[in-house]
């Protein structure tokens, strides 16, 4: 179906002011196979029912509307955890910050350094997971991703990481647009655990593809930044092999406007996939998990958790879907998307789906919007528990179900110490 | 240490007048009994004591050793040293029974001035009340009263007691739903904090209780106010006869 010319020229108005980075080697042709993507689809608008709950207008507009500079007053969340740190400033990388690029067990590289190559691993992996993803759903921005990326780190990992990799995003100037693509392929029975965080820029793009081979298993966990005006639209890609594990749990808290797209197909059979998501919004919040996740083989394990908390106009919205084909006979499937309103200004959008065509499978979901439990609150108080701390008690126990998807206590409990901070900061 | 004067409190969201003028005395180191028909606002006297929120005094007092409680939030009058257990105590899912504990008890003598107790002491002292209400290092770890049997969240009503060492106690029909071996087990939690600066407030339907957790005075509670009080014997009369003729001879 042809594009609606409205469509088709703020797309094309939109590359006119962009340039797309030469590349030589392998990854010039996959940069330009992507544009080729954008321009068949055009750019998201508001128009679009994948956007119907969030606006696109300033995600896709020529420059970045301008995000002041936010201190966290606080030492930078993992600071204690021992992990390779690699460090990008506005969305370009650091090396002097970070730590050299050495880690046992794995590969790590720079998009920039080898993009010229005529021979890398990434060739044919690069936007290729983000182009299967693109059906039935299109996902223009994380193909203007994939062309236009400036940066973006390629993690190879072939035997059991020695330690976390840690990939820090600060943000020094107010209008930086910084779009970066990371691509990581675990080969099989390899482990890695990948640690985000910052804001990045005013607004970040972020593309990352992970190619998870048999028994391999993956883990992220990422907090988004709390600069107030910051904007990012991401994407997670995946692929799992057989017995394969995925585990991504995201912290957000502040931020104008956040959009996190993960994408995920189980191609192995015992396969499991848990995507997380604990977010806390006061104010000028807009919060948007999109999720899709596709069973493509026998005996798969997904789950996805959302829970948010809003208050003083923040809004948060859900889409979440479980695709289980015919072949994916004894998919055990899970969502749960809930919001937690700590007043009547704040708003909670969802729209979980599910679509199955195997029959020999259990899929459960639910989706809520409540208030805090004041049966529960008086019980607290009657005790000698003070009202704002006994409303912290009871917010934390709220996003308890998405923050025990975190499978290492230590990190676990570094996500619990943030939320708590956040909390005493913003509710007493 | 508890005096109620002509307290008068209807539900805030409707006119329905619910306490119509009490009065009750309770000196320290004593256990006094409030027994009852259903409805005849028992439960809300010891929700307004405790500052639950639905609840619209209109008039009379109660005060705390001199202090005036109504005006305090719930973790004030908590912190004062009132307690009440509840007759049904709320699960938590999410929160650890553990971290509910150690936060009640930290709140109080944070509020009283008091420094907060460390994790091993804390702990050792938990394990110490525990144990003699038979509550199991499972029970700790789970979340607030998530899963627990009717006995167990009694136990669990009364650990807390031992644990905050309140002034002034309220058992909000505590034997509701407990069989008797943990009626028992209960009522020796109690007992066991029965002392010369400690009151009870023991609101039940049944005199079995106080067979157990023996009080000093007895009060009839019917249509909002104190229609009867007496000795333990008044207890037995309410069991044998019910509460018929007592009414007939209020009115």
């Amino acid at each position: 179906m042809a594009l609606p010319q409205q469509k088709v020229d703020a797309t094309e108005a939109r590359l006119s002011s962009m340039s797309l980075p030469s590349s030589k080697g392998w990854l010039g042709k996959a940069r330009e196979d992507a544009l080729s993507r954008v321009r068949l689809m055009g750019l998201p608008s508001r128009r679009d029912e994948y956007w119907k709950y969030t606006r696109p207008d300033t995600l896709v507009q020529a420059d970045a509307p301008k995000a002041a500079l936010f201190n966290i007053g606080e030492a930078p969340v993992f600071s204690g955890i021992d992990r390779l740190h690699l460090i990008f400033v506005d969305g370009v990388f650091d090396p002097e910050a970070s730590d050299d690029l050495e880690l046992s067990g794995v590969s790590v590289e720079l998009l920039s350094q080898v993009g010229d190559k005529d021979i890398h691993w990434a060739t044919g992996l690069y936007g290729s997971l983000e182009q299967d993803g693109q059906s039935p759903v299109q996902r223009p921005l994380a193909a203007l991703n994939s062309a236009y990326a400036t940066e973006g780190v390629l993690i190879h990992v072939t035997g059991a990481a020695a330690k976390p990799i840690n990939i820090s995003y600060l943000q020094r100037d107010e209008t930086s647009d910084a779009c970066l693509h990371h691509v990581i392929k675990l080969d099989e029975g390899a482990k890695l655990t990948l640690l985000e965080n910052g804001p990045a820029a005013a607004r970040l793009n972020k593309v990352l593809e992970v190619d998870i081979a048999d028994s391999a298993e993956f883990r992220h966990v990422r907090t988004q930044g709390r600069a107030h005006e910051r904007r990012a639209a991401t994407h997670i890609f995946g692929r799992l092999g057989e017995r394969s594990v995925f585990k991504s749990f995201t912290l957000t808290a502040n931020g104008v406007l956040t959009r996190n797209e993960c994408v995920l197909e189980l191609t192995g059979d015992s396969a499991v996939a848990h995507v997380a998501g604990a977010c806390v919004g006061d104010g000028d919040f807009h919060h948007d998990d999109t999720v899709f996740i596709t069973h493509d083989a026998v005996d798969c394990e997904s789950r996805q958790v959302f829970k948010k908390v809003l208050r003083n106009g923040a809004t948060g919205v859900f889409q979440g879907k479980i695709l289980v084909n015919q072949v994916a006979q004894k998919t055990d499937g899970y969502q749960i998307s809930q919001s937690l309103l700590l007043d009547g200004d704040s708003q909670f959008l969802a729209k979980p789906e599910l679509e199955i065509y195997a029959d020999d499978v259990v899929c459960s979901h639910g989706s809520t919007s409540g208030a805090i439990d004041e049966e529960s609150l008086f019980y607290l108080k009657s005790r000698g528990v003070p009202h704002a701390q006994a409303m912290n008690l009871l917010v934390l126990a709220f996003l308890a179900e998405a923050v025990a998807e975190i499978d290492e206590e230590e990190i676990a409990d570094e996500i619990i110490g943030r939320l708590t901070n956040w909390l005493e900061r913003r509710m007493s | 240490m508890l005096e109620i004067k002509n307290l008068q409190v209807k539900l805030e969201e409707e006119d329905k007048q619910i306490l119509k003028g009490v009065d009750l005395t309770v000196e320290p180191g004593t256990v006094h009994a409030i027994m009852g028909p259903n409805g005849s606002g028992k439960s809300t006297l010891s929700y307004v004591l405790s500052g639950r929120d639905g609840y619209e005094v209109t008039g009379g007092s109660a005060s705390l050793e001199g202090e005036d409680v109504l005006e305090l939030e719930p973790e004030e009058r908590a912190a004062a040293g009132l307690f009440l257990a509840f007759q049904y105590p709320v699960e938590i899912p999410g929160v650890g029974n553990m971290t509910f504990l150690r936060t009640a008890l930290n709140s109080q003598r944070k509020a009283r001035g008091e420094d907060e107790m460390s994790a091993t002491d804390f702990l050792k002292l938990v394990r110490e009340k525990a144990k003699s209400l038979k509550i199991d290092a499972d029970m700790l770890k789970r979340p607030v009263n998530v899963g627990f049997s009717g006995g167990e969240k009694k136990r669990n009503e009364v650990l807390q007691m031992a644990l905050l060492e309140p002034k002034m106690c309220i058992l909000d029909e505590t034997d509701s739903g407990l069989d008797v071996d943990a009626m028992k087990l209960v009522s020796e939690g109690v007992n066991a904090l029965r002392s010369e600066g400690r009151s009870f407030l023991v609101i039940t339907h049944y005199q079995r209780l106080l067979d157990h957790i023996k009080p000093d005075v007895v009060h009839i509670m019917y249509d909002g106010r104190i229609i009867k009080s007496g000795g333990p014997e008044l207890a037995l009369e309410v069991e044998n006869n019910g509460y018929a003729d007592l009414l007939e001879e209020a009115v």
